[in-house]
């Protein structure tokens, strides 16, 4: 099958998650769009197996989306792919919406409950162990953020994931570097994410979280190696990504973006 | 099951050990604590047994990724460990994914109330039932002896959803033995008659049971109610044990008004027409590092036989001075 250019089609997920956000100005827009490549890459690079019709499908793969409320982008994605329709973008944050600020598992294509962060890589790990003993080929992918990774339940669920081989694990750190006070660096810094994880017993790389088709290059060897050590995946990234007043602002997480500006930004319509 | 004395965790595990000789979708986690009868599971089923050592977080958190793949999942720990260290994996991964997620998770916390008696507060737990109460799909066990605990397992693998058995660290004497208590009922009644039932859950039916034989000397006659069921039992044949009752006691060996047994009768009660008025008996006050025996620190905190004795000769009075005085006595 030919993947679709994905550049494209991470350019179309930022356009739809700022038309969301414009709708629905309660969900959080800067920590949604830093991981627009990385759910692009795994949704449409051929990475997680699905099945939008079976969202439960035992074949597929699981991927867990622990910053749940930074991931705003993935309605689009999902309306896109056909887990739902298109017709409930329209409705996200109203009454009778499955669509809220925060994602939880009523949407179809949610694995978990979300966005109480320092959930996903515990459950993951679970999710990872399950399959093992299952012997299952399917993968566990779980999506987290850096600031997310200060929520100790983590690291005892890094600890647990390479003890127990849980090379069918794979996590995602969407590092764009800020959580909700500013630089996760001055708040409690990561060091070198990579060389703490890799301390840990995991497989490691880094890679331009917005060079979409590096992102995917990256997410398939990860997901190929199997020599008993989790994997984990550094997506640097920007939050805000492509909204200058949000880019690289200390407190972008909270900030909304003015209606005229995403218009601006959206251009006329096509 | 024999009514030989036995640990209420090493009859549940037995269970355990023979369900998944059964059934290889039982999984076992646990934070790092054992009983001899578990290391016949880790022995004999290393592929569906995981220690994620002393972290409980990861616990609940491993569990439910367990059970939301299929798997029957007992997770063990001590009781204060296994219920307040990991609240927020509780609520998010169990309570809230289960109303999405189908799962059956069982958390089995050893050390209810004193059990770990020279351990102090920080191993004590009387705070559980309040806070696992707070959680409106969580079933709750807390049995009184072995044989009930045992007998829970069917409940516990039969039914899906997500619960916790708070289990005494103690060997206590069985009540049970020459007759299986009622786990769908989810109570038992071991005496009748009388003015006042007692209504007990744990180890404080023991006591329950100390108190009615003392005030039976005293030719008294009271009812006796062992509750183990706190969330699932019969609520119109409990209401129906108690509704002949001029008194209703709980008796928990937990804090006293905050939310455990207590609130549960007073809720149980609330807007229903005909039942009595309630005593409430539990741990009085606040924190304490006393050391001493069991029944020594459950008198220091109202809830040892000698207290509840007097508490309950007390609320006696009053009932009795009422139906005198409202001329409904016999």
């Amino acid at each position: 099958m030919e993947s679709p250019n994905l550049t494209e089609k991470a350019r179309w997920v930022w356009r739809e998650t700022l038309r969301v956000n414009r709708r629905a100005p309660e969900t959080r827009v800067a920590s949604s769009l830093s991981p627009v490549e990385i759910f692009v890459a795994l949704y449409y690079g051929g990475v997680v197996r699905f099945d939008a019709k079976d969202p439960r499908a035992e074949w597929r793969d699981r991927c867990i989306i622990s910053k749940g409320h930074g991931s705003i982008c993935m309605y689009p994605i999902l309306a896109d792919l056909g887990f739902f329709p298109m017709a409930e973008l329209e409705r996200v944050c109203e009454a009778g919406s499955f669509l809220g600020g925060i994602p939880d598992p009523v949407i179809p294509g949610y694995e978990t409950v979300n966005g109480s962060l320092g959930h996903g890589l515990g459950v993951g790990s679970g999710v990872a162990l399950a399959l093992k003993r299952k012997k299952s080929e399917c993968s566990v992918f779980v999506v987290a953020g850096d600031g997310e990774l200060h929520e100790g339940a983590n690291w005892e669920a890094i600890m647990f994931a390479s003890h127990h081989r849980l090379d069918n694990l794979n996590l995602i750190v969407d590092d764009n570097r800020i959580s909700m006070l500013g630089r996760t660096e001055n708040i409690v810094s990561h060091g070198s994410l990579a060389a703490r994880l890799a301390a840990f017993g995991w497989h490691c790389d880094e890679v331009d979280g917005h060079d979409v088709e590096a992102v995917r290059a990256a997410l398939l060897r990860l997901k190929s190696l199997a020599d008993g050590k989790p994997k984990a995946l550094i997506a640097r990234t920007v939050k805000g990504r492509g909204v200058p007043t949000l880019e690289n602002a200390d407190l972008c997480h909270v900030m909304t973006v003015k209606p005229e500006i995403i218009d601006s930004l959206l251009g006329p319509l096509p | 099951m024999s009514a030989k004395p036995l640990a209420m965790r090493d009859a549940f595990l037995e269970r355990v050990w023979g369900g998944m000789g059964e059934d290889e979708s039982i999984f076992f986690t646990c934070a790092d604590f054992g009983s001899p009868v578990l290391d016949k599971i880790r022995e004999h089923y290393p592929d569906r047994f995981v220690n994620v050592g002393i972290a409980e977080q990861n616990l609940i958190n491993v569990s439910a990724g367990l059970a939301i793949e299929g798997y029957k999942v007992f997770a063990y720990a001590i009781a204060p460990f296994i219920t307040m260290r990991c609240y927020e994996q509780i609520r998010v991964s169990l309570a809230l994914l289960s109303v999405v997620r189908p799962m059956n998770v069982n958390l089995v916390g050893v050390g209810a109330g004193y059990s770990y008696v020279v351990s102090g507060p920080t191993h004590q737990c009387y705070e559980d039932l309040t806070i696992m109460r707070a959680l409106p799909n969580f079933s709750i066990y807390s049995p009184a002896d072995h044989i009930t605990a045992a007998a829970l397992f069917d409940e516990c693998l039969g039914r899906n959803g997500p619960k916790y058995l708070r289990l005494d660290a103690q060997v206590l004497p069985a009540l049970y033995g020459d007759r299986t208590p009622d786990v769908r009922r989810g109570f038992e009644g071991h005496r009748g008659g009388g003015e006042i039932c007692l209504l007990a859950t744990g180890f404080m039916v023991h006591t329950a049971l100390q108190v009615a034989e003392r005030l039976a000397k005293a030719g008294i006659t009271v009812g006796v109610v062992d509750l183990f069921d706190i969330t699932g039992f019969d609520e119109a044949a409990l209401l129906t044990a108690l509704r002949p009752y001029r008194g209703i006691v709980t008796m928990e060996e937990g804090f006293r008004g905050r939310g455990g047994l207590d609130a549960m009768m007073f809720n149980l009660a609330a807007n229903r027409e005909g039942l009595a008025p309630i005593l409430n008996i539990g741990v009085e006050g606040a924190y304490s590092f006393e050391l001493g025996t069991r029944a020594e620190l459950h008198e220091q905190v109202g809830i040892g036989t000698n207290a509840v004795f007097n508490s309950v000769s007390r609320f006696l009075d009053r009932v009795s001075n009422k139906i005198h005085k409202t001329g409904q006595g016999s």
